[in-house]
């Protein structure tokens, strides 16, 4: 088992949830796929999704939901 | 000015529009404050304003969209006045609410008159009251499939469903078939419900091909003028990024009838401040349709206040402060022609990717008919948490080709290093043979862009 990391592919806000209302993309303990859609950065006004750059367990968020990030900010902890 | 009532204006807003109106207050000899969030402290418009409050964290939610922390700012600074600029608070009638309930003095329209235009439903039914064209669509608000089926039939496809909240382009679907309505419509009513908290929608039949052709007005509650017209059909997912006045395409029959309309539902709403009726041209048919009003200063205000010479920010200040409107419609003339570019922080060799950091080093243009109205200074931070807009390039001169020639010379003296920008691509424009012609519509520049793309690599 390796720790690998996702950082945020650019600066702006970090939002662990597709909206409001709806349930996050991943919690903690989760597993996902390589390429699965982990939360959204918010810069300038528009949304991009941040996908997992492997599979495995999703072991912690290093940000808050709504916590403002800079480009290549580690973002989540996976176990690969 | 005697009987000016603006001594201390807080500037509500960041970016271009907040040095715009410091500008403008400081000419009047009024004293700025602006309210500014903690990643604009060294902002162009901090450093040009008498004065400054920081109003909360980066996120616009929590800064620039809060109305309490605003008015809460206003107060500690024994402000009078507040000026909302363009974009955030700007069309919201609660925080014209906010401000007149605390004493002050909202630099725009009523909080009623806001509401009614914010409601594209209702300012549908606003115009047609006024005698102004609609297009043919709902008579009022839809919630469900089926209405909007039952209300497509009587209309013909293909046609456009809008959240009734909506406006500025947002929340907008196109249908060609009622057998896409059952997938189409729930969509709209939950992205309508989820960005503006209303659910309705309306439809509209679908125009294509049409011209975006806008009126501005200005109005002190009783009487109203009209500044002629602006064309802004050069449109990227439904948001202008080139601007033009006059449209030289209207024939002088339609731009009269266009005006007057225009001054026939400002009239109607009894409208105060400098407003904007958006319409759309149907170049084929010679006919015009109201779209909706905005109920602030525009972006592209300057196109006009080249080409009337009117400084439509001061004469803002002057009806907010003096309760009326100085200026007769018979001092209103065109003179010229006058483009607008949006200099955005946005990479169009890379599909428009944001673009936010560190400016290091800027060359304005200048010389005669040119104007540069931005936030950025050379070592100036772009922060990632607000519009991408960076600039507006401007220029008048007495025709539109000599406007051309000269927006193409002072696209060649700007330079924006550290940032890629839309530069290029209004380089590319402004010497497209289409562009030229003012052959365009609001349908032209999204396949124009698949065709030219690699003129922008």
């Amino acid at each position: 088992m390796a720790t690998k990391i996702v950082y945020s592919p650019l600066p702006g806000i970090f939002y662990r949830r597709p909206a409001p209302d709806e349930p996050p993309y991943v919690r903690e303990n989760d597993t996902c796929a390589e390429g699965d859609v982990i939360g959204l950065i918010e810069v300038m006004k528009s949304f991009h999704e941040v996908n997992s750059v492997v599979s495995g367990k999703v072991t912690k968020f290093l940000v808050e939901n709504e916590a403002t990030v800079i480009a290549g900010q580690p973002l989540v902890e996976l176990e690969a | 000015m005697d009987d000016m009532r603006i001594n201390r204006l807080l500037v509500a807003n960041r970016g271009e529009i907040a040095v715009r109106i410091i500008r403008a207050a400081r000419e009047l000899g009024i004293h700025t404050v602006v309210a500014h969030s903690q990643c604009d402290g060294n902002s162009l418009p901090v450093r040009l304003a008498d004065d400054a409050c920081e109003i909360g964290p980066p996120a616009a939610a929590k800064s620039y969209l809060d109305i309490e922390a605003i008015v809460q700012a206003a107060q500690a600074k024994n402000i009078d006045s507040v000026h909302p600029g363009y974009g955030f608070l700007a069309e919201n009638a609660k925080f014209a609410q906010a401000v007149e309930s605390a004493g002050m003095i909202f630099v725009g329209p009523d909080a009623s008159t806001i509401e009614l235009m914010g409601d594209k439903v209702n300012a549908r039914t606003a115009a047609a009251a006024a005698g102004v064209p609609i297009v043919n669509g709902s008579a009022g608000r839809l919630e469900s499939a089926d209405e909007v089926c039952e209300a497509a039939e009587a209309i013909g496809y293909p046609i456009l469903v809008k959240a009734a909240a909506g406006g500025g382009g947002r929340g907008i679907r196109i249908a060609t078939h009622s057998s896409e309505l059952p997938r189409l419509v729930p969509q709209a009513i939950a992205e309508a419900q989820a960005t503006f908290g209303d659910g309705g929608v309306f439809i509209e039949q679908f125009i294509a091909r049409a011209r975006h052709i806008e009126v501005q007005v200005l109005g002190d509650g009783s009487d109203v003028i009209h500044c002629f017209e602006r064309e802004c059909s050069l449109q990227r997912r439904r948001q202008k990024i080139w601007e033009e006045a006059p449209a030289i395409v209207l024939p002088d029959a339609v731009r009269r009838q266009m005006c007057a309309a225009a001054v026939a539902l400002a009239h109607h709403v009894q409208y105060r401040g400098a407003g904007t009726v958006e319409f759309l041209y149907d170049e084929a048919a010679g006919q015009f349709y109201f779209l909706e009003m905005n109920t602030r200063i525009q972006v592209e205000h300057p196109v006009t206040e080249f080409v009337t010479g009117i400084d439509l920010v001061r004469e803002m200040l002057i009806i907010a402060g003096c309760g009326k409107l100085r200026l007769k419609q018979e001092d209103v003339g065109v003179r010229g022609h006058s483009i607008e570019c949006r200099i955005n922080a946005e990479d169009p060799a890379r599909d428009f990717m944001p673009m936010p950091g560190k400016v290091e080093s800027v060359m304005f243009p200048g010389g005669p008919g040119v104007r540069f109205d931005s936030m950025l200074y050379a070592g100036c931070e772009v922060p990632p948490f607000y519009d991408s807009m960076l600039g507006k390039l401007v220029v008048w001169d007495e025709s539109r080709s000599r406007a051309l020639r000269r927006l193409e010379r002072a696209l060649v003296e700007l330079r924006i290093d550290g940032i890629n920008t839309t530069q290029p691509l209004h380089q590319v424009l402004a010497s497209d043979g289409d562009v030229r012609e003012a052959n365009f519509h609001t349908e032209y520049l999204e396949p124009w862009l698949l065709r030219n793309s690699f003129k922008l690599q």
